[in-house]
């Protein structure tokens, strides 16, 4: 089939990266791509152009497609050339030079403009704005207010919002005595409330910059050039240069011409085409979907997606449905966090507020429904990313609301990215700075996952990751791409863990070979094994058919590898307690083979370190214990105090219940670590309150059950789940809760990331209410699991492989 | 000089594993696939505190597990950032399933 021919009107983020969606979806084998650029440049991130104003960037730095671009993907651009007229019935669009070129499909994406409020005086006789009158919208405009500011003194910004405070601070920086001049009651009234607006004030003023409500400019003083303004309240303010961030106006006029229906701009279905021409698109600022028009850029990034996924056909059922507007921007060295309503609407929302003026940090929560509609954050946004991903998804907020405040318990005060130096490193583990990840996103890795795959940053410990998340969007200037695969249970397979469980259960997939070979084509990816390996475990318990080269190392020979090579051996201990002759057994045993080290875990067990592969056999057989599973993503260890026996306080049987715990669920599979406990009271002695799972006694044969605690590289204390009358409930709402994890966690995931993204709401509603009617599903599939599970040590009788624990095999033997 | 020795029969590997190889007082690791390839490697890795046949692999990607490093079987070339490469050893098997490592 012939190539079609796609003209792009508007060179701006909107139509680039609409283009840019095409390409990626193949759209290059389809159609023969030409662009239309107002501007002369290739297209740039416009969002970074105060950069450009307070010098810190260059133009060649704020570019995303430089002009090779175009070339290396055979896109034909005019740059500098205006669209003037479209003729659809021909299917023709002309620019102001009369190019001329024919279409088969069209886009508009011809942006907006800045919008210059009717003032007398703005004008010169030339019909061109006056001398020392500058929109603020493009490169050019940066260019010419910087050359400007050079022999101006006073410098007045029109317009209080986003655009314009950025660019008085600007002005403040190139020298200039810099003022705000602001028509509504507060500045940033799209986002920011009254109390916030007036703190914003105070701090603009602490810089410097001075700010004027509620004033409406009337006249642009001055003869030939600007000398000052004067205001509809009779007052004047005298300066030599003015800046105009009064908003914008949508570029629709062209959409007008050509008989296509524009209200605010021009109206768009849900697949971003016109109304009125199935074969004219329209995305971005110029676009009025569902009666509105965005201006911010997330939206755009939407926007284009479906409009590439429907015309290159790839998926004609994608459809926009509108964006909810969350913003995260910086405004004179103070960040903002913005999301949704600024004000309570209804009589049942909810307001929570906190402020600390002298600092400057103000937190404002609406609630509706145990669900986000609105936020604030100004001065610390340590918790943005977590309110917007809420606020986004619409998902329950957790019972605890000073937690979706502030960071319990967690250490350091957070320095802003702005102030971070190149050199600081966000990922530990790795030892990666936010300047190598700078460099990476300059080489064009767009998403989160390829600068992780790219760096290694955050594939450590992981602690790092949501910081090197927010650093790849500082980065990125708000055009940060997600990748697919983030969502998928392994990045070789793109499926999520629920569609991978049901494919593997309809296929009947008992091993990991199977898998790759069902699902993935037959390739191998060594790194989804392990994941794959635990969720069948956990899905088929004795019917798994084990692969041990699908398994990490631990898991093949049954401890914790060493970093120099050897393994830890580290026996059952339910609760920490043993028989005199068991810790005899220990301590034989460690001088027998002569360990490096014998260490007690955090976890109330013996950790013999420093064990040779070749002598695993032998120190499991002359322990005579099971196995104490310190080595996998699995139960445990269930801590204990001493309990009702011996402690003077003691409410419960602490110890009793740990080995009830620790004998029915030892070595069960789970996406990530389970660590137990066990206390006797609440005084908690065994750190209960902070375990994956935690059963405190609070007497009358009484236990509470927490759930989600953590006292790793993350600290948060457990969300009480229930609490029961005896140890028997207590060990079934424990089980229960461990299956819930098991089949709906992400791998790696532990039980605290779990529980804060499904909220203790839903997992209470579940585990103890039984909502979903499936508790005795889960009951049934834990007991499966608790029955299949072994003593991995009697391998030392009956390795499972050739040469299982062999360091090396001399060559030549038979 | 190369010298090619016969080190075993490969059922001395359970397939999709390696193991370690004593050859001429060199360590050797030795990979077999399902599909009956078999690749060796050097036995030691460069911090030299770990060893290849812990490693977790799939077709010919190898991934170190102490510090998720990534190689090319065939080629021993790293794979992903800051990875040196890997020496390997030519290897084949006989007809009666025998490896044969060059050194």
């Amino acid at each position: 089939m012939a190539k079609q021919k796609l003209v792009v009107i508007g060179n701006g983020m909107a139509g680039a990266r609409a283009v840019e969606e095409v390409l990626a979806r193949g759209g290059a084998d389809q159609f023969d791509i030409v662009m239309f650029g107002d501007e002369v440049y290739g297209n740039y991130n416009r969002i970074l152009l105060s950069n450009l104003l307070n010098g810190s960037q260059t133009a060649d730095d704020i570019l995303i497609n430089p002009l090779d671009w175009y070339t290396e993907n055979g896109i034909k651009l005019h740059a500098g050339e205006r669209v003037e007229a479209l003729d659809r019935a021909a299917k023709v669009v002309v620019s102001t030079n009369g190019v001329r070129e024919h279409y088969d499909k069209l886009l508009i994406a011809t942006g907006s403009r800045a919008f210059i409020p009717p003032m007398a005086g703005a004008y010169a006789s030339d019909g061109k704005l006056k001398a020392g009158v500058f929109g603020y919208r493009t490169i050019d405009d940066c260019a010419a207010i910087v050359e400007y500011a050079k022999k101006s003194k006073a410098v007045v910004t029109i317009g209080g919002g986003l655009l314009g405070l950025e660019a008085a601070r600007a002005m403040t920086v190139l020298g200039c005595q810099s003022h705000v001049v602001h028509l509504a009651g507060h500045l940033l009234e799209m986002q920011l409330d009254v109390p916030a607006g007036a703190m914003l004030k105070k701090a603009m003023e602490g810089m410097g910059i001075q700010v004027h409500l509620k004033k409406l400019t009337s006249e642009v003083r001055g003869k030939d050039k600007v000398e000052g303004l004067a205001f509809k309240d009779d007052t004047n303010l005298d300066c030599d240069m003015v800046i105009v961030a009064a908003g914008i106006r949508p570029n629709s006029e062209i959409g007008v011409r050509a008989g296509l229906t524009v209200e605010r701009a021009i109206v768009v279905d849900n697949h971003m085409r016109s109304v009125d021409d199935p074969n004219v698109y329209v995305v971005g600022e110029c676009a009025q979907h569902r009666g509105r028009v965005y201006g911010l850029v997330a939206p755009l990034w939407d926007q284009g997606k479906v409009f590439a996924d429907n015309i290159t056909a790839k998926n004609t059922s994608s459809v926009y449905l509108g964006s909810k507007l969350a913003t995260k921007l910086k405004v004179m060295g103070i960040e903002l966090a913005s999301m949704g309503a600024t004000e309570p609407s209804e009589e049942r929302d909810e307001v929570i507020q906190f402020t600390e003026p002298k600092k400057g940090t103000y937190k404002k929560l609406i609630v509706r429904d145990g669900r986000l509609i609105g936020s604030i954050l100004m001065g610390d946004i340590s918790k943005a990313a977590y309110l917007m991903q809420a606020f986004d998804r619409d998902s329950p907020l957790p019972e605890e609301r000073l937690s979706l405040l502030f960071d319990l318990g967690t250490p350091g005060t957070k320095i802003t990215l702005d102030e971070m130096p190149a050199d600081a490193q966000v990922c530990n583990c790795n030892g990666v700075t936010k300047g190598v990840i700078g460099a990476c996103v300059a080489a064009g890795k767009r998403s989160t996952k390829s600068v992780m795959d790219a760096t290694r940053a955050g594939m450590g410990c992981g602690s790092c990751k949501s910081m090197v998340k927010e650093v790849v969007e500082w980065f990125c200037g708000g055009d940060v791409q997600e990748d697919p695969s983030v969502h998928y249970y392994v990045p070789s397979i793109p499926l999520n863990k629920a569609e991978l469980i049901k494919a593997v259960r309809e296929q009947g997939l008992r091993s990991v070979s199977s898998v790759f070979k069902a699902l993935a084509g037959g390739i191998e990816d060594a790194p989804s094994k392990p994941a794959l390996a635990s969720l069948l475990i956990t899905l088929w318990s004795n019917e798994y058919i084990d692969e041990r080269g699908a398994r990490f190392i631990n898991d093949r020979v049954h401890g914790n590898i060493q970093k120099d090579g050897t393994f830890s051996v580290v026996p059952e201990m339910p609760g920490g307690v043993c028989t005199p002759a068991e810790l005899r057994r220990i301590a034989d045993a460690a001088v027998k083979y002569n360990v490096s080290l014998v260490k007690v875990t955090g976890g109330q067990r013996i950790d013999l370190v420093g064990v040779e592969k070749d002598d695993l056999p032998g120190i499991w057989n002359d322990l005579g214990m099971p196995a104490g599973y310190a080595w996998g993503k699995s139960y445990r260890t269930c801590k204990a105090c001493i309990g009702t026996d011996f402690c003077r306080f003691g409410l419960g049987d602490s110890m009793g219940l740990a080995l009830k715990i620790e004998r029915r669920f030892r070595g069960i599979e789970s996406p990530g670590k389970l660590k137990l406990a066990t206390a006797g009271c609440p005084r908690n002695c065994s750190e209960a309150l902070i375990k994956d799972i935690g059963v405190v006694a609070i007497g009358d044969g009484k236990w509470e059950i927490y759930v989600g605690g953590a006292g790793g590289a993350h600290v948060r204390k457990g969300d009480l789940l229930c609490v029961v009358d005896n140890e028997d409930a207590a060990l079934l709402y424990a089980g229960r809760f461990m299956q819930y994890y098991r089949e709906n966690a992400k791998y790696k995931e532990r039980t605290y990331t779990f529980l804060e993204r499904l909220g203790i709401e839903r997992i209470r509603t579940v585990v103890i209410e039984d909502s979903d009617g499936i508790a005795a599903e889960l009951d049934a599939a834990m007991k499966r699991s608790t029955d299949a599970t072994y003593d991995p040590w009697k391998e030392a009788e009956a390795p499972k492989t050739a040469n299982q624990f062999a360091t090396a095999i001399a060559a030549g033997e038979a | 000089m190369t010298k090619s020795v016969l080190i075993g029969t490969v059922d001395h590997i359970p397939p999709g594993e390696g193991r370690n190889f004593i050859v001429e007082r060199e360590k050797i690791a030795v990979f077999r696939t399902h599909a009956g390839e078999v690749y060796a490697t050097q036995a030691a890795c460069h911090q030299s505190i770990g060893e290849r046949t812990v490693a977790m692999w799939a077709g010919a990607t190898l991934v170190c597990p102490l510090h998720d490093r990534t190689f090319d079987l065939r080629t021993g070339e790293g794979i992903g950032p800051d990875c040196a490469s890997l020496k390997i050893y030519p290897v084949a098997l006989t007809e009666n399933s025998q490896i044969v490592v060059t050194l």
